[in-house]
This record gives C-alpha cells, structure tokens and sequence, in this order.
C-alpha cells in the first residue's frame, strides 16, 4: 500500500443553471480513483457552492498513482430522475509522486464538458502521501521526471546522458466498440479521455521502468503521440532521452557547461587538404537526387507477404565510422572508439534533444530521415503490440545505418511522426546524423572540478560543428567541401541542413528566417494495397521537390544552414501534402552561398531569352534586398587568403574569381551573387516556371517582424519579457473537381502565405517582434478539406540592438584592415556573433584587440591553405518506404520541441529554501480560494526571456474531446473551434495555476482532429497539448525594463 | 477555395480597441471591415481586404464569446477561459458599458420594458445608431436596473461594485435607474433642448438630496424612491402663496434685496407671485406619482420658461432664486424652514443647471436640431452610409 491519495473538494463557482424552476443548482461531487469512489453531500439552490468537504483518502499501488487520474464528477441532484452530470475535472497525480516538483494540487478547475465546454469551476485540493517501496521488482517509477523540453532544463545540470528510451502501449478505441451505439456521444466522449489519460499514464510509468534500468533519473525531450487508428484501435507512443540531472544548487550553476572538452576533437583533424572530390555536377540539388527511384519496381517482399522495402534516396555512401577513423589523426580515432564504445552498446544511439551543452555536439552530418507505407489491420490484442514495434524498430535501424553512411554514430533532434488516412499509414522518423563527445554518456566522466588542463585551452572553435564527419575522399554523397571559413583547418559542406536549434557557439551572420517549402501531389482515390503502393510511389518525388523548394529558398535568401528542418507529410484520400520548414540562417563558417543562375532552354528565342533575363534579374534583386533585410553582411575574403580557386568543369563563366572584391567590398556585396558558383536552374518545363513563380511569390515578413521555427532567432538577442503564444487554425475547402498539381500547389502555398499574413497582422501590435518556434502542421480531415495549424509565440525585442552595432563596427574596421589582415574581419564578426550569443559581452567589448588571440592566429595561419571550391554539399535524407499489410495503426503528426540555451547563464536557481517558501505563500492563498486568477504564461520555446525557471513542477499532458449537436448555434465551426481551443487554454493554464505554478514552456499542441458535419450540425474536435509547467521568477538581475510589458503583468495583480 | 474555418486564439486574448468600438457600434463584419481598410495605418501592414477580414471576424468571435460575460462584471476577473489583463478588463467592461447620449436621451425616463425594447428601432433611424448597438444600451441600463432595485446601500457605489465601472459611469448609470423608476417625463419638446448630462445632474441632486438615503442609508431602495415623508411636508409650503400675508412678506424682501441689482429688477417684481406659485405648486404636488413624472417639464413651463420670456440672463435667475430661497427664512411666521432648504436646494441647482444658455434658447427646437446634426455627421461617417437594420 504504497501512497496515500488524499483530495478535498473545497467549492465550486458560476456553476450553470440546472433546473430551470428555480434558476438554481444542487450540485454535489464525486470523487473517483480507479475502483473507488466518493460523494460529497448535496449543496442545495446554489450556483457557487461551498461543500468544504471532508479529506477523501484512497489508499492505492504507487503503480496506480501514475496510471490513472483522479476523475471529479460535479452533478446537479435530481430527486425523482437520474442526476444530470454538470462536467468533470481529470486530475493527473503525476506531479505529485516526484519529490521535487508539486507538493500540493490546489486551485479552481474548470467544470468541463464535452458536449458543453466549459461550466463552472471547482476549487480542489490533493495529496499524495507516499511511502518508501524498496522493492525491487516494483511495476512503478515515481521520481523519474519528465520534461517535454528538449534541452537540459534550465535548472538541471546532467550529470549523464543514458540515451533513447521509447515504448507504446495499444488499446481498442472506445468510439468504434459495439457498445458506442447504445451510448450517448458524451459517455463515449468520456471513455475516449480516460482510456487516453490512462494509456498515456501507463506508457509514462513503462517509460520511467526503463530510464530507472539504464540507472538515469529523467526523461528529456518527452514526445509521446496518439495515433488514432479509427476501427483499429488508438496507439499511444512515447519517446525520449533519458538523462541523469543533479538539480543545480545555487553555487553550482550553469557554469557547469563553460569549459566542454571537444578541443581533442576539433584539433586532431587537420589533415593536410587534398583536392576534394569533384562533383561532377555544380548544382548538388539536382545531383543528389538523380539518383534514380528505380529501387521502387524492384520491390522485394519481405517475409510477411506484402511488404515492399524501397530505399529510394541512399546516396552511395559507404563511408562507415571505421573507415574514417583511419584517415583521422590517432586522437580522433581515440574519441571515436570510446563514443563508440560508449553508443554502441545501445540499441538506438538517438536522442530527442535539439540543444546541447556546450561541446556535447562536435560534428553535424545532416539531416537523416526514413519513412515507411503500412496498411493498418485492427490489433487484436492489446496487451502484445508487437506488430508496430516492429514497424518503428524497422524505421530505427534504417535511420541508424543512415547516420552510419555518414560516418556518425548519433542521430540528435530525433522525432516520429505518423500521418494516416483510413487504412494506409505513412510513419516517419527524422533526425540530425551527429558525433557526440563521449565524456557525457560515460559514467563519472563529468567531474567538472577535476583540473584537466585541456581546459585552459581557449575555447574550442565556434564552427566544430560544421566540419564534416565522413571521410572526404568516401563521401557518402556527392558533395562539395571547402576549409572552414572560420577555422580554415577543418572541410565544411556548403551547406547544412539539421533538425536541431542553431547551436549557442555558432556564429552567424545577420539574422535568421523561417523558409517553408509547400507541395501538394493528388493522387487517385485506391483501396488498401493499391493505395499504399501509389503512395509510396509518390513519396520520393515529394521529398525531391521539397528538398528543391527548401534550397532555392535558402538560396534566394542568401543563407547556407537550415536548422529545426521538419518535414511533414500528410495522406487523405486523393491527395498528399507536404510541407517542410526550416529557419534558414548563414553560418560564418560556411562558404558563401552563389547565386541563382536562371538558364533558357531554347536559347535561340530571342523572347524566351528576355524573359529569362528579367527573372534573372528579379531574382538577382530579391537576393541583394533579402541580404538586406537580414542583416547578412558576411565579410569578404579576398581570393589570395581564400586560396586558389579549384578549377571546376562546370563552372559558368560569370564566375571570374579575378575579380577583386577587396576594392568593391561592403558597397557592393550582391556581387557575390554572380562571382561564385550558380545555382542554375533550368527553365525547361512548366514545373521550373512554377518553382521560380512560388520562389518569388513568398512575400517577406513586413518590417519589424522576424520569424523561425527554431527557439530562438539567431540575431535578435534582447527580448522584453513581452510575449504572445498563440493558435491558429484554417481549413480551407477546394471547390473545384478539376485541379491539377500546380493549381493545388498554389492554392496551398498561398492558404499558408495568407495564414503567415494574418499572423504578422494580428500581432502588428508587439513590433519590433519575432515569431519563434513556429510549428505548422496540415492535415487533411476529409476529401476536399486542407487543414492548417499553427502554434509558435511572438516575442518583442527592444529595438536598439547594441550588440548588433558592435558588430557592424568590427565589421567595418577589420574591412578597413583587409589587406594586411585578411581573416580579420570574419574573425571578428564571428567572434562577436558568438560572444553576443553567450551574453558575455562585457567580458570582451573592452578589449578591441581580442582579435590577436589564438583563434586569430590560427586563422593566419591556414588561411593560406584554405582552399575555395565552392560547392554544394547536399544534405542526406535517405530514405525507405514499406508498405505492408499488417495490424495497426498509428497516427500522430512530429512536434518539435525544442529548446534554447541562450538564457542558461540567467539561470541561477534560487536556494531550494526560498522556492519552498513561494510555494507555501501560494497554496495558501490558493486554498483560499482568492478572485484573483493567477497569470500563467505560455511558450513553445524552453524559455522565457528576461526571467530564471526556479522549478519544474511536471509535464503537462492532456487529451480532451468536444463535441457539438449544435453547431450553428455555437457560431459555426469557427465558433465551436475557437471556444474550445480558448477552453484548452484555460484548463490548461488551470492544471499549471493549481500546481503552484505560473508558466508553461515547450508548450505544443501536437494533435488537433476537427470533423464536421453541417448537414446535421455536428463537429467533433480533439485536442493534445503538451508542455512543462513551470516556476519562474523575473530576472531581477536585468534591468528593470523588462518587468513592465503589457501582457504580463505580475501574477496576481487584481483589477485595476 | 473557400475558408471553411478561420480561427486565432492567443493565451493573452487580443483585442483591438478600435474593432471593439464597430463591435458595439453594433457594425456588421463587412462595414467594419470597410471602415478598418480606409483608417490610417492599414497601408503599413499591407493588409489585404482578406487578412482584415478574418482578423475582424476572429475578433467579433472574441467580443462575442466575451459578452456573456461582460453581462456579469464581476465575473470577468475570475473566469479562466480568457486571459485578459486587468488594465484590458477595465477597458472592455466600461466600453460595453458607456452608452450614447442621443440614445439615452430618447429612453431616459421611460419603463425598461419590452415594449419599450420594441420601439428601439424607431430611436435607432432617429438617432443614427445601429438597432443592435441601441438593443445593447438599453438591455445595459435594464441589467443594471434588475441588479440594483434589490440592494441596499447607496446606489452609485452599488453599481459601481457590481459591474465594476468608473465613477463617472456609476453615477450616470444611477441617474438612469433613477429616472427609469421615477418616469420622469424627459421626452417632451420643450424638454427637448436638454441633455442627458443636464438631466444627470439634476438626478444626482435629488438622490443626494430627496431619497430617503439621504435620510438613512441602509435602507432598500434608498437611492431610487424619493422620501415620502418629505414629498409630504412639502405640502407645507403651500403656506408661501396662499398666505396673502406671507406673500406680500416674502415678494418685498426678495424686491429689496434685488433692487438695483439687475436689469430686469421690473419683471422680477411683476412676475414674483406668479414664480412663486409656480415652484411652490410643483413641490405641494409632488405627492402625486403623475407629477413627479411631470417635475422636469414643470419646472421648465412654470419657472424656466417665463424668465426666458422676460430675457432673464442666468446670472439674473441666479440671483432672483438665492434671494428668492434665503428671505423665506427671514419670515417670521414661516415654520418649515428645514423643509424649504431641502426643497429649494435642489430646485435651485436643477434650474442652475437647465437654465439655458442666450444661444441655445433662442429656438424651442434647439435641442431637437442638435440631434440631427449628430445624425447627419455621423452619414458622414467613412462608410457614408450605415446599415442601421440588422
């Protein structure tokens, strides 16, 4: 009997109306955990009842504690008929068998129903009193903590990073049971949520089994999913990284993570440059993908009788981690091997987090991604749901040996996702292919105190991340390698695609900005087989074209990295959409991207001629404006400290690497445009016509907006503690029978364009601001039904960007300084990015001369070496499509989390003392039950600018269903939708509030199911969000601006 | 292609005060849509006809959504379902809340019931203001009403505690409850040029004043019913003019203390006795319901408007009515000095305050021409056209 539940119904308020004779209420409530439950007495004639009822104890298996809710029953008494339910309240105890989150639940809740919404509020108060279980063979894991975020959680220091923990628990759903026909929507309704909430406690507790085996204490970078098979069942899945964190003392604070030890790593490769392999082809977008599909006829069939396996877009890599150890100095292949050694041993070296301490991250590969077709068959028994383990283990390894190709032994930014569509499911899996430094996944490796004098070293460079981990001559893919521009030791790509926030040390030039790549493919209505085939059939070219979209984008922009890359593909019935987004940004350390070349086919058509000209030209224009507005100024090198320029075949013949930049410099920086290599690309077709028109047609955010889809904008560091989360949804309904591909394609990249216009629209008021973390996901409810959602938050930043300034200065002197000096200016300005990322400016703005430092000299150095091919690398997304007639289902879209680590040296956490005692002053005057409604605050991001998280009190998870008979009445689907996303929020926010407290981070809504049926005015809609719940404190070490924004006004003021 | 569903929720609910004003100017979404395409600003943000639609119609939702609750103040800071600083809750319950002169103009003083609420659409084409923005006013002043008929206490601070409004508010809304449960007659044509802000006042000083508050003030209803015990002594005041004696006294002290202090010193003394029957009369009278409903439009036939006539200036009348009140006490035989001071205080203040200004009296119709400047100015509105019919 290892815990003891104790809840106390205190009052409820603004109840509704249940009998019309007298206006009037008798509410009374019951108390339900698991098997048992309570009723308070009967309150009679009363809408703001006060039961202060007596402690309800339920004496119950720890193991029960984490599986089920607390269900509270508010009913209307009714003397001679049945008692009519007003709504219930699900409580997750969770927060409270942790014994360092949430001590005590208390506040009011809202009364929730799902046919109704929201109906009154009920105060509430629980306890858990557990008892110490040493048994060992327990079935539950209280204490193992869960975090959505995914980063290190700001008030936690790990001591040790375990690795990828995943599980899913399968179940019939209540809606298509027999049973469902006799019963009212709302008890099905009701079902659905509970078996969701118990599901989604079991998959939890399973979790933290695991993470205790593997000796961890936490789980970060929390994802779990519902995938709602319809006639199959629902599968609920979960992964995550298991972690040991040491709560962060106030002596110890973050600095824990200053001194990372990737100076062995990073020094070791300087392996003299050899003529990089040359790509036969100058543009790598087109190259990579030339790799035919062929692989799709040859479908092999696996031993269960259909399945198909398609690998279509494996480049030739072979390059394994072995094979470039060897041509790696010793000390390398040393790290290697102990990562090796350390990773190895686990099954699926993945991790959830998209943001690392410092040094964590040593190299990046690029982007790995594999999906896979399978027909859903019903899961005959829940208990052995093997049959979709097996499809993610499948997906796993074929993502492994992706990341193996490119000579990485790690995949970071992990996410699954599934999209279904009747029968067929399409389950995804993508991830950033990486090396790891091994110190933080080996036990005891972490004792920061001991005085190992790598630490005296400077810092390791800023651009480790980009140098390539596969062996240059046995790339994996073609592609194009060039010295770091900022190390100039190292070979980089010329372009980076991750799924991970842009790492702290990174430096960047100029800003960032979200780049979308929107395709829509119709396809013809089929059943099962058929189906799939033709699905996975289309896959390829999907991705190919994404792909494309993604890299004119990027190109137009100016850019060379994409980070938070996510690619969703949705299925209905005669269409696929799919959209990718990104945060484009230019990394210092990468070559500067070429122009865009646009080339005729028919080049004998004087006409056609012209028109290729004036799009050229447009395209030329919208380059130099976008440099521009981002704010990308990278320094220019001259070509004798570049190197000589490596003779490619395929060069165009604008590229005159004679031409001086040195005397044009900063006045004409577009003409880098036409100096490197082109990207050309071919008006030969309709489809050409059609990517130029989209590459032009996506307008840029009005001034004084920025956005992303990462945590924070690279570029924009002082944020007010303004800010605005946010959900919007459309659906937009095609009227016409006939469209073809490129009508859709328009279609859909405007519904989105317009979205993104409504958004910079609506918020117009918090300029100077930027939307980050913006998170789209579509959907395609029905036939001729697109959905859109998106969550993201709009944060305002004080305009006067010091920093900025000082970089331009730097910028502008080491120009002056460029013949003599000619990696100055490029060191500096990186520098300076760097040092603006890691607020540690004061250290060094009294120093010009930094710039002497070893880095400096280093740069000296083997600028001379450095060789200039300008090139492309591609990213790798391989992939692998199965179709196969199987069981079940699954369907959930990817949410990133993500998270960053720009504000973890705010981050000192108050004395555990003081916490304690903001908590006791709260719940009293929660208990209370006081008018005031605690602020909570709201972000997707990990973080909340100008203030310091003193506590995680839990994970926020909660499922709800709405459903309406009256449609119309409750103003239209837009009505019904708005409320209840209004009512998500609030009971949200409620859960935080009774928690003790005031805010949620990494906040997502990672499923929003809309139906409707106007003809007998009906919608259902459910809803999944997620996030932590949080204590926060404002930084009052900042400057006191910060405090005084309009939104947020502190936590209880009253009415003014 | 169209939008089937267009929704945006933001944690912190957002609201634009200027599609708050279309929303209770009763605008439909495609006037206020009009309205926001042309007002300064709109070019910066590129907004196009569509975006500037599906914002308005998102916050038209919101308003809606937030309306039952603005029904009930007080249930604002605690609800959960929105998230709205309390500086914003402030703004949007005393935006619901203020009303439209010209439109309480046309109800002040009338019953609060359905079938005035059925005549609302002839205030509306009268008064230029949508039929829905005139349904929310009125369906305001009947909430406000039904909440403080039954509570004790005194009636500004009541209203201003149940539907937490600015001082300024509260003490309108008081004089609207307070006419509407008197039926006070304001609608008459020489009543006309008055505005509500006039009749406001004078509300105020009879609450102050003549309700039994301002006798006791934990009694129900002490701010809306007028003191009977009071409206009772005032009959005793008739002794003023039907006491030859206590006439002719009272017309030669106030003649002294007037003489040469005023051009029109003549048509003082010539009209003393028939001004002073005229607000005595009103007083003994107020007994009766029906002519309590008649106290604004007497005072204005029976005082006001034969000092017009006479071309009083204010500073005249001012003078006449101080005499006029302090000589009374200087009679000897007089007994009901408290009575009289009670009485004429507000009299005074009441014809302080209707007294009309040279140029506005110059036309008996001034007031109605005032109206209809409003309307015509408010044609001019961006629209040039409003829709006033739902």
């Amino acid at each position: 009997m290892p815990g003891k539940l104790k809840a106390k119904i205190v009052a409820g308020r603004h109840l509704p109306v249940m009998d019309r004779a007298s206006d009037l209420t008798d509410a009374f409530v019951e108390v339900k955990f698991g098997n048992t439950t309570f009723k308070t007495d009967v309150y009679p004639k009363c809408l703001n009842p006060q039961w202060n009822s007596e402690w309800f104890k339920f004496e119950v298996d720890d193991e029960d504690l984490q599986d089920e809710p607390l269900q509270i029953t508010v009913l209307d008494h009714d003397t001679y008929s049945a008692n009519d339910a007003i709504g219930k309240v699900y409580i997750d105890i969770d927060p409270l068998l942790c014994s360092e989150a949430a001590s005590v639940i208390s506040g009011w809740f809202p009364i929730y129903d799902t046919i109704h919404g929201i109906r009154g509020e009920i105060n509430v108060l629980v306890k858990v009193d557990l008892f110490n279980d040493l048994n060992r063979f327990r079935q539950s894991s209280c204490g193992v903590k869960f975090f959505c975020t995914t980063s290190i959680p700001l008030c936690y220091r790990a001591a040790m990073v375990h690795g990828f923990v995943e599980e899913l628990v399968v179940n019939e759903d209540p809606e298509y049971q027999w049973i469902d026909r006799i019963r009212t929507p709302r008890a099905s309704n009701e079902a659905r949520q509970r078996l969701i909430s118990l599901m989604s406690g079991e998959l939890q507790r399973k979790i933290g089994l695991k993470v205790l085996e593997m000796g961890g204490n936490a789980v970060v970078g929390y994802l779990q999913c519902f995938d709602l098979e319809g006639e199959s069942g629902i599968v609920v899945r979960a992964i995550g990284t298991a972690c040991t964190l040491d709560k962060l003392s106030a002596g110890a604070n973050a600095n824990a993570y200053t001194h990372p030890n990737t100076a062995p790593a990073s020094n070791a490769c300087n392996s003299p440059s050899k003529d990089s392999k040359e790509s036969p082809l100058a543009h790598g977008c087109r190259s990579t993908h030339n790799s035919p599909v062929h692989s799709t006829c040859s479908a092999q069939r696996l031993s269960q009788n259909f399945s198909v396996s398609v690998p279509t877009l494996i480049f030739a890599g072979m390059g394994s981690g072995g094979s470039v150890g060897k041509e790696a100095g010793p000390l390398k292949m040393l790290l290697r091997q102990q990562t090796q050694t350390a990773l190895e041993q686990r099954e699926f070296p993945f991790f959830t987090l998209t943001c690392f301490p410092p040094g964590f991250l040593v190299h990046v590969g690029g982007v790995v991604s594999a999906r896979s077709v399978k027909l859903l068959d019903r899961i005959h028994n829940p208990d052995e749901p093997e049959t979709r383990d097996a499809w993610w283990e499948e997906i796993r390894q074929e993502i492994k040996s992706h990341a193996k190709a490119l000579g990485c032994h790690a995949v970071v930014g992990y996410s699954e996702s599934t999209s279904i569509c009747e029968e067929v499911c399409i389950l995804s899996a993508a991830g950033t292919a990486a090396i790891l430094n091994p110190r933080y996944m080996r036990e005891g490796c972490l004792d920061i105190g001991s005085g190992d004098h790598r630490f005296d070293e400077p810092s390791p460079p800023s651009c480790g991340f980009c140098h390539i981990p596969y062996d240059e001559l046995n790339m994996p893919f073609p592609a194009q390698l060039t010295y770091c521009y900022q190390c100039r030791r190292q070979k980089v790509p010329d372009v980076l695609f991750t799924t991970i926030d842009l790492p702290t040390e990174a430096a960047v030039s100029g800003k960032g900005c979200l780049i979308q790549a929107r395709l829509c493919r119709l396809k013809k209505k089929a059943q099962g087989e058929v189906n799939a085939t033709s699905i996975s059939n289309l896959l390829p070219f999907m991705e190919y074209e994404l792909h494309t979209q993604l890299m004119n984008k990027l190109k137009l922009r100016s850019m060379n990295a994409l980070f938070g890359l996510r690619i969703q593909i949705s299925i209905g019935e005669n269409m696929l959409l799919g959209l990718a987004s990104a945060t484009g940004v230019y990394l210092s350390a990468l070559p500067t991207p070429g122009g865009i070349q646009i080339a005729g086919k028919a080049s004998g058509d004087l006409s056609n001629e012209q028109h290729v000209l004036s799009i050229q030209k447009r395209i030329n224009d919208a380059m130099a404006k976008n440099k521009e507005m981002y704010h990308i100024n990278p320094p220019e090198l001259s070509e004798e400290a570049a190197g000589s320029p490596i003779p490619e075949p395929k060069q165009r013949s604008r590229l005159f690497r004679s031409q001086s930049e040195s005397s044009d410099e900063l006045s004409e920086l577009d003409l880098s445009h036409g100096k490197k290599d082109a990207f050309v690309l071919e008006i030969d077709d309709t489809d050409a016509v059609e990517d130029i028109h989209s590459l032009l047609t996506d307008a840029p955010p009005p001034a004084g907006f920025y956005s992303c889809n990462t945590e924070v904008m690279p570029g924009v560091y002082n944020w007010t503690s303004g800010l605005q989360m946010f959900t919007s949804v459309r659906v937009l309904r095609l009227s016409n029978a006939n469209l073809t591909n490129q009508s859709l394609n328009k279609i859909f990249t405007d519904m989105c364009e317009n979205l993104l216009k409504s958004l910079y629209f609506k918020l117009r008021s918090m300029i100077p601001c930027c939307l980050c973390h913006v998170n789209f996901t579509v959907a395609v409810p029905e036939d001729e039904l697109i959905q859109v959602a998106v969550t993201a938050v709009a944060m305002s930043f004080d305009k006067e960007p010091i920093l900025e300034k000082l970089g331009d200065r730097a910028v502008f002197k080491g120009a002056g300084e460029n013949e003599d000096q000619l990696q100055f200016p490029m060191e500096l300005c990186a520098e300076s990015a760097s040092v603006a990322i890691s607020n540690l400016t004061a250290k060094f703005t009294g120093v010009p001369e930094y710039a002497g430092g070893p880095s400096r000299a280093t740069s000296v150095d083997y600028g001379s070496f450095a060789d200039r091919c300008s090139t492309w690398l591609e990213l790798i997304r391989l992939k692998a499509h199965t179709i196969r007639r199987g069981s079940v289902k699954t369907s959930r879209r990817t949410q990133s989390l993500a998270r960053s680590v720009s504000s973890s040296e705010r981050c000192s956490p108050l004395p555990e003392g003081r916490s304690r005692s903001l908590r006791s002053t709260r719940s009293s005057g929660g208990g209370g039950g006081g008018t005031a409604v605690t602020v909570v605050k709201m972000t997707p991001l990990s973080f909340l600018p100008g203030t310091r998280l003193i506590k995680y009190l839990g994970i926020i998870n909660m499922f709800f269903i709405r459903e309406t008979t009256s449609l119309r009445e409750e103003g239209g689907v837009s009505g019904f939708l708005h409320t209840f996303i209004a009512e998500v929020f609030a009971m949200v926010r409620a859960h935080v509030a009774a928690l003790g407290g005031n805010a949620v981070v990494s906040y997502s809504m990672k499923e929003c199911v809309f139906m409707e049926n106007p003809n007998k005015n009906q919608a259902q809609c459910l809803i999944n969000v997620s996030g932590d719940a949080v204590v926060f404190v404002r930084d009052t070490d900042q400057e006191a601006t910060p405090t005084l924004i309009h939104t947020s006004c502190g936590g209880t003021d009253g009415p003014t | 292609m169209a939008v089937e569903l267009d929704v945006f929720v933001g944690n912190t609910t957002i609201m634009d005060e200027e599609v708050y004003q279309l929303w209770l100017d009763g605008y439909t979404v495609n006037d206020a849509v009009k309205v926001r395409m042309v007002s300064e600003g709109m070019e910066e943000y590129e907004a196009s006809a569509e975006v500037v639609m599906s914002d308005t119609m998102d916050q038209y939702r919101t308003f809606q959504m937030c309306e039952r609750l603005l029904h009930n103040p007080t249930k604002l800071a605690n609800q959960l379902l929105f998230q709205i600083p309390p500086h914003r809750q402030a703004m949007l319950i005393e935006r619901y809340y203020t009303f439209d002169d010209v439109f309480v103009r046309e109800v002040l003083g009338k019953k609060l019931s359905k079938g005035t609420k059925k005549d609302l659409d002839d205030v509306s084409s009268k008064t230029g203001i949508t039929l829905k923005s005139c349904r929310r006013q009125f369906d305001n002043f009947k909430r406000v009403f039904k909440v403080v008929e039954e509570l004790k206490g005194p009636l500004v601070e009541n209203i201003r505690q149940n539907f937490i409004l600015s001082d300024k508010l509260a003490r309108d809304y008081a004089a609207i409850v307070f006419f509407a449960n008197n039926r006070f007659e304001t609608g008459k044509r020489k009543l006309q040029y008055l505005t509500f802000q006039d009749f406001a006042f004078c509300a105020g000083q009879l609450i102050k004043n003549w309700t039994v508050g301002a006798v006791d003030n934990m009694v129900e209803d002490m701010d809306v019913d007028l003191d009977k015990e009071f409206l009772q002594d005032l009959k005793e005041l008739k002794i003023l003019i039907t006491d030859k004696d206590l006439l002719d006294q009272h017309k030669s002290l106030v003649c002294t203390a007037l003489r040469g202090k005023t051009k029109v010193y003549t048509e003082m003394e010539t009209n003393f006795k028939n001004l002073s029957r005229g607000l005595v009369n009103i007083a003994a009278k107020l007994t009766n319901t029906k002519d309590v409903r008649d106290f604004f439009i007497d005072l204005v036939e029976k005082f006001i408007e034969p000092c017009r006539s006479d071309r009083w200036a204010s500073a005249d009348m001012r003078l006449y009515l101080t005499h006029y009140t302090n000589s009374a006490h200087l009679l000897d035989t007089f007994k009901y000095q408290v009575v009289w001071d009670r009485y004429m205080g507000v009299i005074k203040s009441c014809i302080f305050k209707m007294y009309p200004q040279m140029s506005t009296f110059s036309t008996p119709l001034s007031g109605i021409i005032d109206q209809r400047f409003v309307h015509v100015k408010r044609d001019f509105g961006p629209l040039g056209r409003l829709s006033i019919f739902l």
